[in-house]
Protein backbone atom coordinates (compact mmCIF):
# COMPACT_ATOMS: atom_id res chain seq x y z
CA UNK A 1 0.00 0.00 0.00
CA UNK A 2 1.29 3.24 -0.88
CA UNK A 3 0.40 6.61 1.15
CA UNK A 4 0.97 10.04 1.60
CA UNK A 5 2.64 10.62 4.84
CA UNK A 6 2.86 13.97 6.12
CA UNK A 7 4.43 15.62 9.31
CA UNK A 8 4.07 18.81 11.34
CA UNK A 9 5.66 21.38 13.83
CA UNK A 10 8.04 19.55 16.00
CA UNK A 11 7.58 16.53 14.40
CA UNK A 12 8.17 17.93 10.92
CA UNK A 13 11.29 19.04 12.54
CA UNK A 14 12.88 15.83 14.01
CA UNK A 15 12.19 13.46 10.40
CA UNK A 16 13.58 16.97 8.25
CA UNK A 17 10.50 15.68 6.19
CA UNK A 18 7.15 18.02 5.52
CA UNK A 19 5.62 15.19 3.39
CA UNK A 20 6.61 11.98 1.50
CA UNK A 21 4.62 8.70 -0.56
CA UNK A 22 5.71 5.88 1.11
CA UNK A 23 4.77 2.29 0.38
CA UNK A 24 4.06 0.38 3.60
CA UNK A 25 4.83 -3.51 3.67
CA UNK A 26 1.49 -5.40 4.54
CA UNK A 27 2.30 -6.53 8.57
CA UNK A 28 1.65 -2.48 9.42
CA UNK A 29 -2.12 -2.03 9.45
CA UNK A 30 -2.99 0.45 12.43
CA UNK A 31 -1.58 3.85 13.04
CA UNK A 32 0.38 2.83 16.12
CA UNK A 33 2.53 0.05 13.89
CA UNK A 34 2.89 2.64 11.08
CA UNK A 35 4.96 4.55 13.68
CA UNK A 36 6.77 1.87 15.37
CA UNK A 37 7.12 1.51 11.51
CA UNK A 38 8.80 4.79 10.82
CA UNK A 39 10.76 4.64 13.94
CA UNK A 40 13.15 2.80 11.99
CA UNK A 41 13.53 4.56 9.01
CA UNK A 42 16.79 7.04 10.48
CA UNK A 43 18.12 8.63 13.48
CA UNK A 44 15.62 11.69 12.58
CA UNK A 45 12.32 9.75 12.63
CA UNK A 46 13.73 7.88 15.71
CA UNK A 47 14.30 10.91 17.44
CA UNK A 48 10.62 12.08 16.52
CA UNK A 49 8.70 8.74 17.40
CA UNK A 50 10.06 8.29 20.19
CA UNK A 51 7.88 10.44 21.67
CA UNK A 52 5.45 8.28 20.15
CA UNK A 53 2.66 8.63 22.85
CA UNK A 54 2.43 11.68 22.31
CA UNK A 55 2.27 12.16 18.97
CA UNK A 56 -1.48 12.36 17.09
CA UNK A 57 -2.38 11.34 13.83
CA UNK A 58 -4.73 11.91 11.31
CA UNK A 59 -6.75 9.46 8.58
CA UNK A 60 -7.47 11.94 5.41
CA UNK A 61 -7.49 15.11 7.32
CA UNK A 62 -9.96 13.46 10.43
CA UNK A 63 -8.50 12.73 13.82
CA UNK A 64 -7.02 8.72 14.57
CA UNK A 65 -6.31 6.77 17.21
CA UNK A 66 -3.06 4.41 17.58
CA UNK A 67 -5.49 1.44 17.02
CA UNK A 68 -6.72 3.17 14.41
CA UNK A 69 -6.64 0.78 10.96
CA UNK A 70 -4.79 2.42 8.05
CA UNK A 71 -6.26 0.54 5.18
CA UNK A 72 -7.48 2.65 2.69
CA UNK A 73 -5.94 5.35 4.08
CA UNK A 74 -4.81 8.15 0.90
CA UNK A 75 -3.21 10.82 3.43
CA UNK A 76 -1.68 10.23 6.95
CA UNK A 77 -0.30 12.79 9.33
CA UNK A 78 1.31 13.21 12.12
CA UNK A 79 1.92 15.82 14.61
CA UNK A 80 2.10 17.13 18.61
CA UNK A 81 -0.91 17.92 20.35
CA UNK A 82 -2.73 21.11 18.36
CA UNK A 83 -1.90 24.41 20.14
CA UNK A 84 -4.30 26.72 18.05
CA UNK A 85 -6.96 29.55 19.53
CA UNK B 1 -18.90 30.50 8.41
CA UNK B 2 -15.28 29.65 8.63
CA UNK B 3 -12.02 31.01 7.76
CA UNK B 4 -8.45 30.66 7.83
CA UNK B 5 -6.14 33.46 6.73
CA UNK B 6 -2.95 34.94 7.56
CA UNK B 7 -4.33 38.50 7.03
CA UNK B 8 -5.85 40.08 10.04
CA UNK B 9 -9.34 41.02 10.72
CA UNK B 10 -11.36 43.68 11.85
CA UNK B 11 -13.97 42.56 14.16
CA UNK B 12 -16.75 45.47 13.97
CA UNK B 13 -16.53 44.86 9.82
CA UNK B 14 -16.83 41.04 9.95
CA UNK B 15 -19.79 41.25 13.19
CA UNK B 16 -21.63 43.43 10.79
CA UNK B 17 -21.35 41.43 7.31
CA UNK B 18 -22.42 38.08 9.96
CA UNK B 19 -25.27 39.93 11.15
CA UNK B 20 -26.38 41.42 7.59
CA UNK B 21 -28.79 44.17 9.10
CA UNK B 22 -31.12 41.27 10.42
CA UNK B 23 -33.39 42.46 13.26
CA UNK B 24 -34.32 38.82 15.00
CA UNK B 25 -30.92 38.52 16.64
CA UNK B 26 -30.47 39.47 20.50
CA UNK B 27 -27.62 38.67 21.53
CA UNK B 28 -24.05 38.65 19.71
CA UNK B 29 -21.04 37.43 21.59
CA UNK B 30 -17.45 37.70 20.21
CA UNK B 31 -14.00 35.95 21.39
CA UNK B 32 -11.13 37.10 20.23
CA UNK B 33 -7.74 35.47 21.28
CA UNK B 34 -4.53 37.65 20.59
CA UNK B 35 -0.76 36.87 21.28
CA UNK B 36 0.48 37.81 24.48
CA UNK B 37 3.69 38.88 25.04
CA UNK B 38 4.88 36.96 27.68
CA UNK B 39 4.82 33.13 28.61
CA UNK B 40 6.60 31.58 31.60
CA UNK B 41 7.71 35.01 33.06
CA UNK B 42 9.79 35.25 29.82
CA UNK B 43 9.48 38.07 27.30
CA UNK B 44 7.69 36.65 23.93
CA UNK B 45 9.12 38.68 20.61
CA UNK B 46 7.04 37.11 18.11
CA UNK B 47 4.69 33.58 17.38
CA UNK B 48 4.53 31.51 14.12
CA UNK B 49 1.26 29.49 13.70
CA UNK B 50 1.96 26.24 11.87
CA UNK B 51 -1.30 24.11 10.75
CA UNK B 52 -2.81 21.70 8.19
CA UNK B 53 -4.04 22.89 5.59
CA UNK B 54 -7.37 20.92 4.38
CA UNK B 55 -7.77 19.45 7.78
CA UNK B 56 -7.74 23.12 9.92
CA UNK B 57 -10.32 24.01 7.57
CA UNK B 58 -12.23 20.30 7.93
CA UNK B 59 -12.09 20.71 11.56
CA UNK B 60 -13.14 23.88 12.14
CA UNK B 61 -16.17 23.31 9.72
CA UNK B 62 -16.72 20.33 12.19
CA UNK B 63 -16.53 22.37 15.66
CA UNK B 64 -19.16 24.93 14.23
CA UNK B 65 -21.61 21.89 13.04
CA UNK B 66 -21.64 20.48 16.46
CA UNK B 67 -21.95 24.12 17.85
CA UNK B 68 -24.88 25.00 15.91
CA UNK B 69 -26.35 20.88 16.63
CA UNK B 70 -26.45 22.22 20.84
CA UNK B 71 -27.78 25.86 21.01
CA UNK B 72 -30.34 27.81 18.56
CA UNK B 73 -28.06 29.77 16.60
CA UNK B 74 -29.23 32.51 14.13
CA UNK B 75 -25.55 32.89 13.06
CA UNK B 76 -21.86 32.21 13.49
CA UNK B 77 -18.46 32.86 12.61
CA UNK B 78 -14.94 31.40 13.07
CA UNK B 79 -11.61 32.96 12.13
CA UNK B 80 -8.18 31.68 12.61
CA UNK B 81 -5.08 33.31 11.17
CA UNK B 82 -1.60 31.18 10.90
CA UNK B 83 1.49 32.52 10.24
CA UNK B 84 3.59 34.93 12.01
CA UNK B 85 2.12 37.42 14.37
CA UNK B 86 3.63 39.38 17.12
CA UNK B 87 2.04 40.36 20.45
CA UNK B 88 -1.10 41.92 20.45
CA UNK B 89 -1.73 40.58 17.12
CA UNK B 90 -5.30 38.88 16.76
CA UNK B 91 -5.40 35.11 16.42
CA UNK B 92 -8.58 33.82 15.96
CA UNK B 93 -12.24 35.48 16.51
CA UNK B 94 -15.36 33.37 17.26
CA UNK B 95 -18.60 34.81 16.81
CA UNK B 96 -21.96 33.79 17.96
CA UNK B 97 -25.42 35.07 17.60
CA UNK B 98 -28.43 33.86 18.86
CA UNK B 99 -31.83 35.18 19.98
CA UNK B 100 -30.83 35.28 23.88
CA UNK B 101 -27.62 35.66 25.32
CA UNK B 102 -27.53 32.32 27.29
CA UNK B 103 -26.98 30.24 24.16
CA UNK B 104 -24.84 33.14 22.51
CA UNK B 105 -21.97 33.05 25.79
CA UNK B 106 -22.22 29.11 25.81
CA UNK B 107 -21.66 28.59 22.03
CA UNK B 108 -18.62 30.66 22.02
CA UNK B 109 -17.06 28.97 24.75
CA UNK B 110 -18.05 25.72 23.67
CA UNK B 111 -16.42 26.75 19.79
CA UNK B 112 -13.18 28.08 21.92
CA UNK B 113 -12.60 24.93 24.22
CA UNK B 114 -12.72 23.26 21.15
CA UNK B 115 -11.19 24.24 18.37
CA UNK B 116 -8.06 24.71 21.01
CA UNK B 117 -8.10 21.35 21.29
CA UNK B 118 -9.12 19.71 17.76
CA UNK B 119 -8.32 21.89 14.67
CA UNK B 120 -4.71 21.31 13.72
CA UNK B 121 -2.69 24.23 14.48
CA UNK B 122 0.73 24.37 16.76
CA UNK B 123 2.61 27.67 17.69
CA UNK B 124 6.19 28.43 17.78
CA UNK B 125 7.22 30.90 20.48
CA UNK B 126 10.29 33.14 19.98
CA UNK B 127 11.62 34.63 22.96
CA UNK B 128 13.46 38.34 23.10
CA UNK B 129 16.34 36.46 23.33
CA UNK B 130 15.84 34.77 20.44
CA UNK B 131 15.19 31.09 21.43
CA UNK B 132 12.48 29.36 19.40
CA UNK B 133 10.34 26.84 21.05
CA UNK B 134 7.22 24.73 20.35
CA UNK B 135 4.14 26.03 23.17
CA UNK B 136 3.45 22.57 24.74
CA UNK B 137 -0.77 21.64 25.09
CA UNK B 138 -2.27 22.41 28.38
CA UNK B 139 -4.12 19.97 30.09
CA UNK B 140 -6.06 22.90 31.38
CA UNK B 141 -7.45 22.74 27.28
CA UNK B 142 -8.63 19.36 27.68
CA UNK B 143 -10.40 19.75 31.01
CA UNK B 144 -12.04 22.58 29.08
CA UNK B 145 -13.13 20.66 26.54
CA UNK B 146 -14.20 17.54 28.61
CA UNK B 147 -17.38 19.79 30.42
CA UNK B 148 -18.95 19.29 27.49
CA UNK B 149 -18.96 16.22 26.77
CA UNK B 150 -21.06 15.06 29.40
CA UNK B 151 -23.75 16.90 28.64
CA UNK B 152 -24.67 16.65 24.44
CA UNK B 153 -28.26 17.62 23.88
Amino acid sequence: MTVKLLYFAWVREATGVGEEEVTLPPEVTTVGELMAWLKSRGAGYESAFARAPVIRAAIDRAHARPETPIAGAREIAFFPPVTGG
Amino acid sequence: MIRVQAEDFDIGKEVEALLGGRTDIGAVVTFTGRVRDHAGGERIAEMVLEHYPGMTEAELARVEEEARARWPLQASLVIHRFGRLRPGENIVLVVTAAEHRGDAFAAAEFLMDYLKTSAPFWKKETTGEGAARWVEARESDDAARARWEGERK
